[in-house]
């Protein structure tokens, strides 16, 4: 498993109110993460090692830019009359590594002066600490939004495609539903990892139970990443693996559907 | 109150030529949605389908279908002219620029040798009698613009520091009010120059004798008018009275100014809203129904889409293709806060699915925040579809140019009828520059073409010093500039005078005198190096300096970062602000442009290398663009910096192209539930 800490972050600078955080880079027309047109912050530092990560270059915890909240905020206001509709994202690299900071930038998003800012986290839920879910009660207090990523359904699978266990991400999922925080589910579809009917399905049954779920993304992939790896000369693990058909999403997506309406039929039975 | 106008409002209008009070007074907002469009006609179809198969067999022949060598071009140079000449009642809106569609007029007032040389590219060849008459006879615009120049001015033009003055061709970027002829007829409009003739001073002075003998000829350019739509059959001397007429009436006058000029740009200006009274009125009486007022639109559009003119391969290399920039101005919002979208403006736009998408006529939404949510979706609808609608920022020109202004070529706006612009191409301000570091020697001829000013010396360039010395090249680039635009335009006026467009403003035009901006993000970039990094120049054996070595990161224009979009904002405002201290011919009033939408990969082929990091050769970014690759944070902050620039100096336009991949724009698949309540999933 990769570093779950990052150098410095979270540190409270002694002339600001705010915590620092480690940044990728920020992309000011955002609009495929989240609704609308949306500031999205690219942090930097994941745990996790998804084989068919786009985003390699945010995998170290080393690296990035140390930014302040006020920094973001500047450039969130110079511009926030093209994010009326839309508001911020924070994306990654995984974003919970650093929930001090996030919980500084969405609360000051939210008493933004010209109006509260729509916060939306693009997570993998997977630094989420389950035996110690109050270290992240400030961010979630100030989240309106989380795009979750599901990589797998089958644990094992999971694992392999992605180097950790599912088991803190459903449980972040779990927080989120007590906290009925809406959610959006993410699927990357890999060809001959996460393209049966079956494995959507059974991700359909993992997130019935979440009724905060508001929409569902599915994500065909992509080799756009390729050459991020050739760059930072880190091996591809998914070398050869085709893009995925995209006219195929409908009928897996469907998939999803069938599974999520079948499991809550059950739940609903199991009650009844 | 005339017959035509029965069912009208009166105002102003009725007593004198107020389009815009004609409109205010008579049109229809409409706020909702495009359900009530009709589709293509069988004759429409039938129609287009024919100048396709002219278009193909066009693009065959390398571009020119045919050309006339003989006949030199007027407003009734030629007979009247069909696409079939076989089936005329097809077409319910007439007029060709010749007698045969595509067929490409010869327009020589601007220059005989550019006529030409426009003729030999493709094959043809311009009749002796013409070229010697043009020679030896009557004297061109483009004559009489080289018999002035000064050595100075010419030495600028061939080192391409001031590129694609209109000193051979029509400088365009005139739109006379079509819709006038339309809203009063022809004898109207003559008795009213008439009157303006004999309410001119007495005592001869140049100005006066130039007003006098101008009024003249828009007098007879107007009869001229009338005579070619009899060609066709028409009486044009009374108002239109209904939509077709109103569209055939304001198309002759278009039609009789395309064949007058071949002017750089030759819009049509902002007609849509004007051409719906018309339309909302026969509606109203039955007179035609939606399907047969489409038509007349379609047909109408299809006209605009055949406009073509003769020209040089220079001209098109300049220019990327074969342009006419015959721009409509579509929407955009009154000054008493209703939206000035009508049915026809959804009918214009809906040309492009009736007859599918064609770069030309230019339609340009004038676009605001407060535009009906119907026409906004409608109009992106139609983009998507098209990739043919051009938008600007209604909001901020309204400020200065009212609500009835319209757009001439790609960016300059113009109160219709009541403003017009003398064109002056660009200036290259990246160039400038490195004049500036040089003492005036061109880096790429190695010749004296600026003053010799005291050059950059030592091995790293100092800001201040740059600056200071950039400041010097650039007043005296303005001067020169402005004096051979000053040239240029008086040699139009006098040989190549706009007679038909001018007959259709008002006595007392405002003239704007238009200059333009190229390299501007490269001298930001270049200037933000020479302040926030190390440059050192590379000086060839005479000492010239042909290449610069950077040292360190330096902030790049394009990224919402006001130390370095503060650069550009001032370089633009100084030139201006050299630009106004020279005077200006016809008491013009001076603007600028950055808006090199497609000359830009020209302007950076004759330009060398560049502190910034741009190699010799390599294109500039177009218009106000942030250079390709440097901005970092995305659209939005790309778009802040170019928003940063004045408009108050840049009033003739700034323009920033904008391509994005669609995927990019958001989702094309479905993410969010909607309708389907997931909780009744499990029912």
């Amino acid at each position: 498993m990769a570093e779950m800490t990052l150098e410095g972050v979270d540190a409270r600078p002694e002339d600001s109110a705010f915590a620092l955080g480690r940044v990728h880079s920020i992309e000011t027309m955002g609009t495929v993460d989240g609704p609308g047109i949306r500031f999205v912050v690219f942090v930097q530092g994941c745990p996790m090692r998804c084989a068919y990560c786009h985003n390699p270059d945010t995998w170290s915890v080393h690296g990035g830019t140390m930014v302040t909240v006020e920094h973001l905020m500047d450039e969130f206001q110079s511009n926030h009359e093209f994010y009326r509709s839309g508001g911020i994202t924070v994306s990654g690299g995984e974003p919970l590594l650093q929930p001090e900071f996030l919980a500084d930038l969405f609360r000051a998003m939210h008493n933004n002066p010209d109006g509260r800012v729509h916060t939306c986290l693009d997570s993998c839920g997977y630094a989420f600490d389950p035996n110690h879910p109050e270290k992240f009660d400030a961010v979630l207090n100030e989240t309106d939004m989380v795009l979750l990523d599901i990589k797998h359904a089958d644990p094992v699978e999971h694992k392999k495609l992605t180097g950790c266990d599912p088991a803190r991400i459903l449980a972040f999922g779990d927080e989120l539903a007590r906290r009925k925080i809406k959610v959006v589910i993410r699927h990357v579809v890999v060809p001959g990892i996460t393209d049966t009917v079956e494995e959507c399905e059974a991700l359909g049954r993992l997130i019935a139970p979440w009724h905060n779920v508001v929409g569902l993304e599915m994500l065909p992939y992509h080799t756009m990443g390729v050459v991020k790896y050739e760059q930072l000369g880190i091996p591809y693990k998914l070398e050869g693996v085709p893009q995925m058909d995209t006219a195929r999403m409908p009928e897996l997506r469907n998939a999803v559907m069938t599974g999520m309406k079948k499991r809550r039929t059950e739940l609903k039975n199991a009650i009844g | 109150m005339q017959e035509a106008w029965e069912g009208f409002k009166e105002g102003i209008w009725t007593g004198e030529v107020d389009v815009r009070d004609f409109i205010q007074k008579n049109y229809t907002p409409y706020e909702g949605d495009e359900s009530f469009l009709a589709g293509p006609t069988e004759r429409t179809k039938e129609l287009w389908g024919e100048v396709l198969d002219l278009l193909l067999k066009e693009r065959e022949q390398g571009g020119v279908l045919d050309m006339d060598t003989k006949t030199v071009t007027g407003i009734v140079s030629h007979p009247a002219g069909y696409i079939d000449n076989a089936h005329r009642e097809k077409e319910t809106i007439v007029g060709l620029q010749t007698d045969k569609p595509l067929k490409r007029a010869l327009h020589v007032n601007g220059g005989i040798r550019i006529a030409c040389q426009a003729a030999s590219q493709h094959g043809y060849k311009v009749d002796e009698s013409v070229v010697e008459r043009y020679t030896f006879e009557r004297k061109t615009h483009n004559a009489g613009v080289f018999d002035v120049y000064t050595p100075e001015m010419r030495a600028c033009r061939s080192a391409h520091i001031i590129t694609g003055l209109p000193d051979g061709y029509g400088r365009g970027r005139i739109i006379g009010d079509y819709r006038r002829v339309a809203l009063y007829g022809v004898d109207y409009l003559i008795k009213d120059k008439e009157a303006q003739k004999a309410s001119t001073p007495t005592v001869m002075t140049a100005d006066n004798i130039r007003d006098r003998e101008e009024l003249q000829e828009q007098i007879r350019a107007l009869g001229e008018l009338k005579m070619m739509a009899e060609t066709y059959g028409f009486d044009i001397s009374n108002p239109a009275t209904n939509t077709q007429e109103a569209i055939q009436w304001m198309y002759f006058a278009y039609l009789a100014a395309v064949k007058e000029q071949n002017g750089a740009a030759m819009s049509i200006g902002r007609t849509s809203t004007f051409i719906d009274i018309y339309a909302e009125r026969d509606l109203a009486n039955g007179t035609f129904t939606e399907e047969q007022i489409q038509e007349f639109v379609d047909h109408f559009i299809m006209k605009l889409r055949m406009v073509k003119f003769a020209r040089t391969p220079e001209y098109q290399a300049l220019f990327t293709g074969d342009p006419q920039w015959v721009t409509e101005s579509i929407g955009g919002m009154g000054v008493d806060g209703r939206t000035l979208v009508t049915k026809m403006s959804y009918r214009y736009l809906h040309t492009l699915e009736n007859m599918g998408t064609s770069p030309e006529p230019n339609m340009t939404i004038l676009w605001s925040t407060r535009l009906p949510e119907n026409f906004k979706k409608f109009c992106a609808k139609t983009s998507v579809a098209s990739s043919s609608i051009q938008y600007e920022n209604d909001d901020l020109m309204r400020v200065y140019h009212g609500d009835d202004y319209g757009i001439a070529c790609c960016v300059s706006s113009m109160r219709i009828g009541k403003e017009m612009q003398f064109f002056g191409a660009r200036a290259n301000l990246a160039k400038c520059l490195l004049y500036a570091l040089n003492g005036g020697v061109d880096e790429v001829s190695k010749k004296q073409v600026g003053p010799k000013y005291r050059a950059v010396e030592g091995d790293t360039l100092d800001y201040d010093d740059v600056v200071a010395k950039y400041n010097d090249m650039m007043k005296w680039l303005a001067g020169v500039y402005v004096n051979s635009l000053n040239i240029i335009h008086y040699m139009h006026d006098k040989y190549c005078y706009e007679r038909i467009q001018m007959a259709l403003h008002d006595k007392h035009v405002h003239r704007w005198f238009a200059t333009g901006i190229a390299g501007l993000s490269v001298v930001a970039d270049s200037l933000s190096a020479i302040k926030y990094a190390k440059v050192h120049p590379v000086r060839d054996e005479n000492g010239i300096i042909v290449d610069f070595e950077t040292e360190g990161e330096f902030p790049k224009y394009g990224n919402d970062d006001d130390r370095v979009d503060q650069i550009a904002h001032d370089v633009v405002h100084q030139f201006m602000e050299y630009i106004r201290m020279n005077d200006t011919y016809r008491n013009s009033v001076p603007t600028t442009s950055v808006l090199t939408i497609t000359s830009n990969v020209v302007y950076g082929k004759k330009t060398g290398s560049t502190p910034d990091g741009r190699k010799a050769g390599q294109p500039f970014a177009p218009g106000a663009n942030p250079m390709h690759k440097r901005d970092s944070h995305g659209a939005i902050a790309s778009l802040s910096s170019v928003s940063k620039l004045p408009f108050r100096d840049a009033q003739d336009g700034i323009s920033n192209t904008f391509s994005i991949i669609p995927s990019a724009l958001g989702k094309e698949d479905q993410v969010f539930f909607g309708d389907i309540d997931l909780d009744q999933l499990g029912e």
